[in-house]
């Protein structure tokens, strides 16, 4: 059977790529910009034999998200920012708890209620843990419909192969809108789960728990936790690159921010400026090795994030302080190419980097 | 030789770190017996408050899940979601269900989600040293209620039986007490056919049980359980709360 | 007969039992457990009836009650 590609809207797109990762139970609950994604759920996974149940709250719903991903599960809830902020409890109970989920965050503007505009401001919480405790997870940020859904197939397994919570962080532009998609069609494999808490039935009874009042036995428990993070950031770091060979000036950029900075270096190399973009996909764990790398070559760096400038603290510690980083923000308004690029042009004159000003007059006359 | 009485198979051998007197552990042993003489204990999964009975994951011998403070309802419903054969139940003080967790109770009993929470009610917050319970009694004194717990201040205390009771999701809810060995007995009972009406598929069942916390009451022990029959029960009345139509063949 | 089986070590010393107890048989241990309470002790073995109702008040599980069958 040949396999087709199917118009989707971004949040569908996840939901759909869900059910075929073998996604169990979805509790969520409602939130602009991300309500397709449980409206899609509420519809298909009765078909499928799955569970959808629209939770009293966020709280709830990452509760039940961590009751039923203890009792061996494959779960997911989704929301946008201000129900992300609640299910930080949650969060922190997963991580605590060695339990594997898939989150995902719509993002929209805040801070508060904020707007429904798509936003990157949550980048911070997302890549620092977010609740409180010492934690970390996973942070995939696709920038396409297409990778919204391998990265939520990914998610799936990535969260049974390292038992710990997942964030897929996308925005409101990537939940709106609509591009073609191959959807994955097997599930990752089950892995065995012997620690869930599935009935005391021929072992010892399994116990879930975050609470360990020993001050040595919290350091242990925390020590080992980091081990399993060190192995994560090791093995988990994806970036892609756009015209990054002979590139002097760098832009980094996530999500649909990335795709906005593409365009921009396209209309930049046509006035001669030699840009190329780095786009993490980890943003948790971050590709730090290779912007130290490129930064040995690169003349300098634009960070483009819908945001006050949050990603750009670790573009400035992965360079090191080598060269000059800049911050191109918007921060509920999806940046304009032209923008960019005037600012790469900026950028390019003050730092010595090559441009074809004749190339410049002729396209703005 | 017949044993009257001993250990229940549903307990771990741990010895329990609650206070002397502290009605916790009689609780802690009427589940488990309910749980052996059922047979289920191999297919039961509980879920531990944030409280004092926080490490009950250490205590019963069933697959036990640790929940954030209030939240062991939608927790419950996590697991009874995805396992819907097994048997599960929620642990809880007045401090985690009555206060920070009430609208997870609320919404699960309204959903008459298959679990059965055993609701543990003393009139303080025993863990935290004695602060003052949504149903910690008008004129109370605990720590954050120095000069006695006064309505137009803090409120009334919160009857969580009789409004529960008020759910179409809700098909049983007792109030029971544990202060003397009758009651125990009675409680007993309540929780055995509250965990058969999530076994018979009914709906959501819950049991009050009024405890003593003797070290945040300031009280002996034996003076304790008086001082709950003296004042939990004139405002929090015993017996069985609801009895739905579909409970009623349930003993 | 009755035999009851006192676990004194997991016992608080809470006197919930004693104050059950509807024929007044137990009473306190002027001996120290090593958790430092003063355990229960059963002061005539000879008239328990093995209701158990003391049992059934412990928080903590130390008693533990058989009974000879005829």
């Amino acid at each position: 059977m040949v396999r087709k590609k199917v118009l989707m809207k971004g949040n569908e797109a996840i939901g759909e790529a869900a059910i075929r990762a073998g996604c169990q139970a979805f509790f969520g609950y409602p939130i602009t910009p991300q309500s397709e994604l449980p409206e899609y759920l509420a519809r298909r996974m009765p078909e499928v034999d799955m569970i959808f149940l629209q939770a009293e709250s966020e709280l709830a719903a990452i509760s039940m998200v961590y009751g039923a991903a203890g009792a061996g599960a494959r779960v997911m809830t989704s929301s946008s920012s201000p129900g992300i902020s609640l299910k930080q409890e949650g969060i922190s109970m997963l991580a605590g708890a060695d339990l594997p989920a898939v989150i995902v965050n719509i993002m929209r503007g805040g801070p508060g209620i904020g707007g429904i505009q798509p936003s990157q401001a949550d980048y911070f919480q997302a890549t620092r843990g977010g609740g409180h405790g010492d934690y970390r997870h996973l942070v995939l940020a696709p920038a396409s419909i297409q990778e919204l859904a391998d990265l939520t197939w990914e998610a799936f397994a990535l969260a049974d192969q390292y038992r710990n919570p997942v964030l897929i962080l996308g925005d409101g532009m990537l939940g709106q809108m609509m591009e073609p998609v191959l959807l994955p069609e097997e599930p990752p494999p089950l892995v065995d789960k012997p620690w869930a808490t599935t009935g005391a039935k021929d072992r010892e009874h399994n116990e879930i728990y975050t609470l360990h009042m020993g001050m040595e036995d919290l350091e242990k428990h925390n020590q080992r936790l980091a081990k399993k993070w060190e192995q994560i950031a090791r093995e988990q770091v994806r970036y892609d690159k756009f015209m990054l060979d002979d590139a002097e000036i760098v832009i980094v950029a996530f999500g649909i921010a990335s795709r906005v900075a593409r365009r921009a270096i396209r209309m930049a190399r046509e006035v001669g400026i030699k840009a190329g973009l780095l786009r993490p996909i980890s943003l948790w764990p971050f590709p730090t090795a290779a912007i130290a790398e490129v930064a040995k070559q690169a003349r300098a760096f634009l960070v483009v994030e819908m945001n006050l400038g949050q990603m750009i603290e670790d573009v400035r510690l992965a360079t090191g302080g080598l060269v000059p980083v800049e911050l191109f923000s918007k921060i509920t308004i999806v940046p304009n190419p032209k923008e960019i690029l005037q600012s790469l042009c900026s950028l390019a004159r003050r730092t010595g980097c090559k441009i074809d000003e004749a190339a410049i007059k002729e396209e703005s006359a | 030789m017949k044993t009257v009485f001993s250990r229940p198979q549903a307990l771990t051998n741990k010895p329990l770190h609650y206070c002397p007197g502290c009605g916790h552990g009689i609780i802690h042993r009427l589940v488990a017996e309910v749980i052996d003489e059922l047979g289920i204990r191999e297919k039961t999964i509980g879920t531990c408050p944030v409280g004092c009975a926080v490490v009950a994951n250490e205590y019963f011998n069933v697959d036990m899940q640790q929940a954030a403070h209030g939240r062991s309802p939608a927790v419950a419903t996590g697991i009874k979601r995805v396992l819907p054969d097994r048997v599960v139940f929620t642990y809880q003080g007045d401090g985690d269900l009555a206060s920070i967790g009430m609208t997870e109770v609320v919404h699960a009993a309204a959903r008459g989600e298959l679990i059965t929470t055993i609701f543990v009610n003393n009139a303080i917050y025993g863990m935290t040293g004695g602060q003052m319970a949504p149903t910690s009694l008008l004129g109370q004194f605990t720590t954050t209620t120095p000069y006695g717990r006064k309505k137009e201040l803090q409120g009334s205390p919160i009857r969580v039986a009789e409004m529960l009771a008020t759910l179409e999701g809700a098909v049983y809810i007792a109030r029971m007490s544990v202060h003397n060995a009758t009651h125990v007995m009675r409680t007993k009972r309540a929780i055995k056919r509250a965990f058969e009406t999530q076994l018979e598929g009914k709906g959501y069942s819950l049991v009050e049980i009024l405890s003593t916390c003797p070290t945040n009451w300031g009280l002996s022990p034996v003076e304790a359980t008086k001082w709950l029959a003296d004042n939990m029960i004139p405002y929090y009345p015993l017996g069985e709360i609801k009895v739905a139509a579909a409970v009623e063949g349930i003993n | 007969m009755v035999e009851m089986i006192m676990h004194v070590e997991l016992c608080k010393g809470c006197g919930l039992c004693q104050a059950t107890c509807p024929q007044d048989l137990l009473s306190t241990s002027d001996q120290v457990n090593s958790k430092g309470f003063y355990p229960v002790v059963l002061l005539d073995k000879a008239k328990c009836t093995g209701c158990a109702l003391c049992a059934r008040m412990c928080p903590d599980l130390v008693i533990e009650i058989h009974k000879q069958t005829a």
